[in-house]
């Protein structure tokens, strides 16, 4: 018999809300599929199973705030006969009660996003007329958290049940409360240090426009997949930074799972993993890439991706910023930040010429990796980036 | 047979696309000749998915050296329309 417990999401999540389940009891559910969405303080996040089996007992409700590691569901792996009562796990503890600031569903009320009007697809306006449901009150799963045909005959059909999320307001309050205690705890207990190197992208460039120009509309590719790629591919030569803190020591990962910082556009940021990144390929990362950032905005990212990630990377080039000077993010040891490409005199070949440059800064965790390493490792970023065509 | 859009029309379609793409922004308080970045800080990611929503919508090819031709809505619109056959 396994448990499924509230999973941690992040560095200081404490506790989450079930907002919905995905699976009933009795339902057969495989390993890696979601059977649960959770508010956290940062976002909604589908919870993905980490056995395969049959959903023996569902022990939360939606609305439950649990704190982590309480047991929510009891799941027969396959081949495990029924469970006897005695078998049962103890009870979860106590719940509060569900949100009190969360309007409720069925009832009037202006639609969760800030302001803007409802986003729903008119097949699923015209069943919550036909159900006599008020759309607004409701979380949507589509795009951009747009309401469904699916999740109006879930509210409808009530048996599932789905908690709705809390407003933007309270979220993004909530969300710099997690990100505070994230970056306090780093800045208390990791020893950073700071290297950066300045990178002629004049080559990697060239290539992109080239290939670019090869590539079909929806298909083309951005410099930030250029960063994450090169960044994967170095940490094969510098592993000690591909790795997490764990009891007093650092674990170094196997597997390359770079997080990436992606900035929401009411506030804040979260910074989900690219999965395997050194083993993708640049079209395969740029598609996925795309898909987190519209995941991430919409609220719909996956347990996986948040809990995951061995190392962050993140690119503020967009604000104009030519330096980063980051801060890493626990329980990881680096983070990789890149600063806007910019256009400055460069001396190659004894000649002064303007030349795309781009700033590629290393925060790393010092009681993990010395200057020298981290020196390397930039070093290694650089090379990989004047050779485009290997990445 | 079709009916080529006015440019009332393309006007409205280009907002909605951009409306997709930032849903919490004031599109009524846009400047036209002011870069669509700047005004809805759009990131490079952002951009890119608005001129594919474009490529999509009006059916026209954009090669990647004329996306700063995409970069406001009033020269959005001059693309959009002199596109037109």
């Amino acid at each position: 018999m396994a448990e499924f417990v509230m999973p941690t999401l992040g560095a200081d999540m404490t506790e989450g809300t079930l907002v919905q389940w995905k699976k009933r009891e009795g339902d057969r559910v495989t390993k890696g599929e979601i059977i649960a969405e959770v508010d956290t303080e940062k976002a909604a996040i589908d919870v993905e199973c980490h056995v395969s089996g049959i959903v023996e007992r569902l022990l939360t409700k939606p609305g439950d705030k649990v704190p982590v590691g309480t047991v929510m569901a009891v799941i027969r792996e396959e081949g495990q006969p029924a469970a006897v009562p005695s078998q049962t796990p103890q009870a979860a503890p106590q719940a509060m009660p569900p949100h009190p600031a969360s309007p409720s569903a069925g009832k009037t009320t202006p639609s969760p996003s800030s302001g803007g009007r409802l986003r729903i697809s008119p097949a699923a306006k015209k069943l919550a007329a036909e159900r006599g449901i008020d759309p607004a009150g409701l979380q949507g799963t589509g795009p951009e958290g747009a309401l469904t045909l699916e999740d109006i005959a879930r509210a409808a059909t009530g048996t599932v049940g789905a908690a709705t999320p809390a407003p933007s307001a309270e979220r993004q309050a909530r969300m710099r409360q997690t990100i505070a205690a994230a970056m306090a705890r780093s800045k208390r207990e990791i020893p950073h240090y700071y290297l950066s190197t300045t990178i002629d992208m004049s080559r990697a460039l060239a290539w992109l426009a080239a290939e670019n120009g090869r590539r079909p509309m929806t298909e083309r590719l951005l410099s930030s997949i250029l960063f994450i790629k090169a960044v994967a591919l170095a940490l094969r030569h510098v592993p000690e930074l591909n790795a997490l803190w764990q009891e007093g020591g650092a674990v170094r990962s196997e597997r390359v799972h770079i997080g990436t910082a992606i900035s929401l556009r009411q506030g804040g940021l979260v910074a989900p993993a690219l999965h395997d990144a050194d083993r993708a390929s640049l079209g395969d990362l740029m598609q996925r890439f795309q898909d987190l950032v519209k995941r991430a905005r919409a609220g719909s990212l996956r347990s996986s991706e948040l809990s995951d990630p061995t190392i962050t990377v993140t690119s503020l080039g967009e604000q104009g910023v030519e330096t980063v000077f980051g801060v890493i993010y626990p329980p990881q040891v680096a983070l990789v930040g890149f600063g806007k490409v910019v256009e400055r005199p460069w001396v190659a070949e004894g000649q002064v010429m303007p030349r795309p440059l781009v700033t590629v800064s290393l925060s790393a965790d010092h009681r993990v990796s010395d200057g020298h390493r981290g020196g390397l490792f930039l070093a290694e970023i650089d090379r990989l980036l004047q050779e485009p065509h290997s990445l | 047979m079709t009916t080529m859009p006015s440019n009332a029309d393309a006007r409205e379609q280009i907002l909605r696309l951009l409306g997709d793409i930032a849903p919490e922004a004031d599109l009524t308080a846009l400047n036209p000749d002011v870069s669509f970045r700047d005004q809805l800080d759009l990131d490079s990611m952002d951009f890119l998915n608005f001129v594919v929503s474009l490529h999509q919508a009006f059916h026209i090819e954009i090669p990647e050296s004329d996306y700063p031709k995409y970069m406001t809505l009033n020269s959005c619109l001059a693309q959009v329309t002199a596109s037109r056959p």
